[in-house]
């Protein structure tokens, strides 16, 4: 018999690790040349990189920037590169740029415009961050009323009565959820200020205008265009469709049939119909059904369509993170004497949106992208731009340079959007 | 099946009073069609610690989530500390907030952290400032043995420890009469015993509690009366000691024989 006790008597010092169990080689060996098929895979893909690389490098570094039409950039590229030589034409990006950003924006206001952009980062900061101090919110909360007021100008009366409609719902609750109950105070909250924004929010404005004169230069809605007119609507619809969907959502979960109904209703009537034809709508239909002799702006027209299209998918959306709630944790607000409001706004919500995060953001990058529809009906976004640039007689013939640089430009801000999910996924990530 | 509970229990403390907590009478509920409750009669005095048991489908759950409106009962009557249930919402969220209730599941928020699933109901509905919310709730904490754990979240704990949480969520509320259903069901043996001691600690105390559960150990030495339901009724009550010893009825004999022999 051999005996199988041991005691160590020397204990082993640490070593480094082998070089091919860290650093760059093990990674490549790892993830790229881990079999005869991911091996293959590999060079394959390399192949196929290096070969786009190389087509498309060249056009793009072979450019000219400084040209004033299509032909004078070709003849441009060709006495500095050769005979044959062909490269982007980069001079139209250089020549339009401000066109493309702020459409037919009077140059000499371009500052408000700017100065917007900057309110609406420091406005969104605080909802995107949470290391940003709270006081900031209220910044965020005067900021749409500001951010419109700078952009088209005017008298500041129109945005401060439009605030008072706000004012005025949260009375009307006050008063009528008093003596009537909560439901009826909500339907008043919500009915007052409609009426008031229909109805009277733009004569007493003016009235006011009469008497204390405060404007500035106004811009009308045909000037705007360029990105300027995407990220406008692209971000009021998705600062409104994420609440209005919410609200769907619920309402598609009510108990009371009328509600309910009227949520199922919508949602897939929106759902069933192309964004194009609401826009359509938008922009001759709705003329039609107004009182004659009112002007309803187009923009907001556009804007309370594709709000309104977005809120539907994003009713779903929050409602597939409703379902995937399980009952007890509605059960568990309950026994805590958690009323309804309550417990969707701090136990349910937090809960369902952080599950639909993904999804919600597919929807946000879907809307922004969709604004390009507008070009449609004709208002001058970067795509509706870019016809009108090509349509010109210096410019005539060109594609990708033109398209390139609103397709960068979108993606980056819908990468951003993209990142920033996956960030937020990550950081409120509880379990395991 | 039955835990051993090794422990000496202070049984000066578990006075009953002559105070009414919770009066049913004549209580139906129709899940549907389906005759889920029947006739329910049943006083609770304050102090009490009553067990339900009864097999799987007999009404056990839905008779005590009636007692907190979890379920809406057709027919009859159920008196909470003096407040009757009926559809009037304000009598409901008085009931809920006095009731606390323990659910199988636990059912912890699993987005916040364990102090905040304990100050959220006495912030929101209580009106407790926050930082005497802090205190209440570590209090609690200590008191089911994991004050430590006050700043992870629910995922990152046991099984017992996130019902112990439960308990202690359940008790920042401060509640007259606690309900619980099937507390220990769902827990790996180790962890059942945690949970029975902290039970039978707030039973010490006087707590006035209705129990859902199989844990007939936990049954004898704390219990004053065990229910024993089948099909929505209730089929024989007792205190332990009768019970267990001199069941009465067959299905009550034929159920006691099946849960004790394995
Ligand atoms: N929401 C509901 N809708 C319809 N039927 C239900 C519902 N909840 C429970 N039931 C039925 O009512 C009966 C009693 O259910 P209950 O959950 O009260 O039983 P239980 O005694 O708690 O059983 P278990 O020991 O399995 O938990 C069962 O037959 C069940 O199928
Ligand atoms: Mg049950």
């Amino acid at each position: 018999m051999t005996d199988i006790g041991y005691v160590r008597t020397e204990m082993l010092p640490e070593q480094d690790a082998p070089s091919s169990a860290v650093g760059v080689v093990h990674w490549i060996r790892v993830n790229l040349f881990s079999g005869w098929f991911n091996s293959i895979l590999t060079i394959l893909a390399i192949y196929f990189v290096a070969s786009l690389l190389y087509g498309v490098l060249p056009w793009v570094f072979k450019s000219s920037w400084t040209a004033h039409s299509l032909n004078e950039c070709r003849e441009s590229i060709v006495a500095q590169y050769g005979e044959g030589a062909t490269g982007a034409c980069w001079a139209v990006i250089r020549e339009r740029y401000l066109q493309l950003l702020y459409g037919f924006y009077p140059s000499e206001l371009y500052w408000r415009v700017n100065l917007a952009f900057v309110g609406l980062l420091v406005a969104i900061a605080p909802v995107l961050f949470a290391g940003i101090p709270r006081k900031v919110l209220w910044f965020s909360a005067a900021s749409p009323f500001a951010i419109f007021w700078l952009l088209w100008g005017g008298t500041i009366w129109l945005p401060l009565s439009v605030v008072a409609g706000f004012v005025l719902g949260y009375v009307a609750y006050v008063l009528v959820s008093k003596p009537a109950g909560s439901l009826a105070g909500t339907i008043a909250a919500f009915l007052v200020p409609v009426l008031w924004w229909l109805l009277l929010a733009a004569p007493v404005a003016s009235g006011l205008q009469s008497i204390i004169p405060l404007a500035s230069e106004s811009v009308e809605s045909a000037r705007f265009g360029g990105f300027m007119l995407s990220v406008t609507i692209g971000v009021t619809g998705i600062a409104l469709s994420l609440p209005i969907g919410i609200v769907l959502a619920l309402g598609r979960q009510s108990d009371l049939w009328i509600v309910k109904t009227i949520c199922v209703g919508f949602i897939e009537f929106i759902r069933g119909v192309p964004l194009i034809t609401l826009l359509f709508v938008a922009s001759t239909l709705l003329n039609i059904f107004l009182p004659p002799g009112t002007t309803f702006d187009i923009i907001l027209r556009v804007m309370i369509m594709v709000t309104l299209f977005s809120s539907a998918y994003m009713a779903e959306v929050v409602r597939g993170g409703l379902a995937a709630l399980p009952r007890g944790q509605y059960e568990a607000a309950d026994s805590l004497g958690l009323d309804y409001w309550k417990a969707q706004r701090l136990i349910i919500m937090p809960q369902a949106l952080k599950i639909s995060i993904p999804a919600i953001v597919g929807n946000f990058i879907g809307l922004f992208k969709d604004t390009t529809l507008v070009s449609i009906i004709g208002l001058l976004d970067p795509i509706g731009l870019s016809t009108s640039i090509r349509a010109n007689q210096e410019w005539n013939g060109i594609i990708w340079e033109l398209y390139g640089f609103i397709a960068l430009m979108f993606f980056i801000v819908c990468f951003s959007m993209g990142r920033y999910a996956m960030y937020l996924e990550r950081k409120l990530k509880t379990g395991h | 099946m039955s835990q051993v509970i090794e422990r000496e229990i202070d049984r000066s403390q578990m006075q009953v009073s002559d105070e009414i907590a919770i009066q049913i009478t004549n209580m139906n509920k129709w899940f549907g069609s389906f005759h889920v409750l029947r006739d329910i009669n049943l006083t609770v005095q304050r102090g009490e610690r009553i067990v339900v048991c009864g097999p799987s489908g007999s009404g056990k759950s839905t008779l005590i989530r009636c007692i907190n409106a979890l379920e809406e009962h057709q027919e009859g009557q159920i008196i909470v500390d003096g407040t009757e249930l009926s559809s009037d919402l304000k009598n409901v969220d008085k009931i809920r907030s006095e009731v606390g209730m323990v659910f199988q599941h636990f059912n912890l928020f699993p987005h916040l952290s364990i102090l905040d699933n304990c100050t959220l109901a006495p912030i929101w509905v209580r009106k407790t400032p926050k930082k005497e919310a802090e205190e209440i709730a570590m209090h609690f904490l200590e008191k089911v043995k994991i004050p430590e754990q006050a700043d992870k979240f629910p995922g990152q704990l046991s099984g017992g420890q996130q019902q112990r949480v439960a308990i202690a969520r359940s008790l920042c509320m401060q509640p007259r009469i606690m309900l619980f259903d099937e507390p220990t069901s769902a827990l790996d043996p180790e962890m059942i015993k945690e949970v029975l001691d902290t039970m039978i600690q707030l039973a010490e105390e006087g707590m006035t509690m209705l129990v859902v559960t199989h844990e007939m150990g936990f049954a004898r030495q704390v219990a004053n009366r065990v229910i024993f339901m089948d099909q929505g009724q209730i089929v024989e009550q007792n205190e332990p000691e009768e019970f267990f010893g001199n069941p009465k009825s067959d299905r009550t004999k034929l159920f006691l024989s099946q849960i004790l022999n394995n």
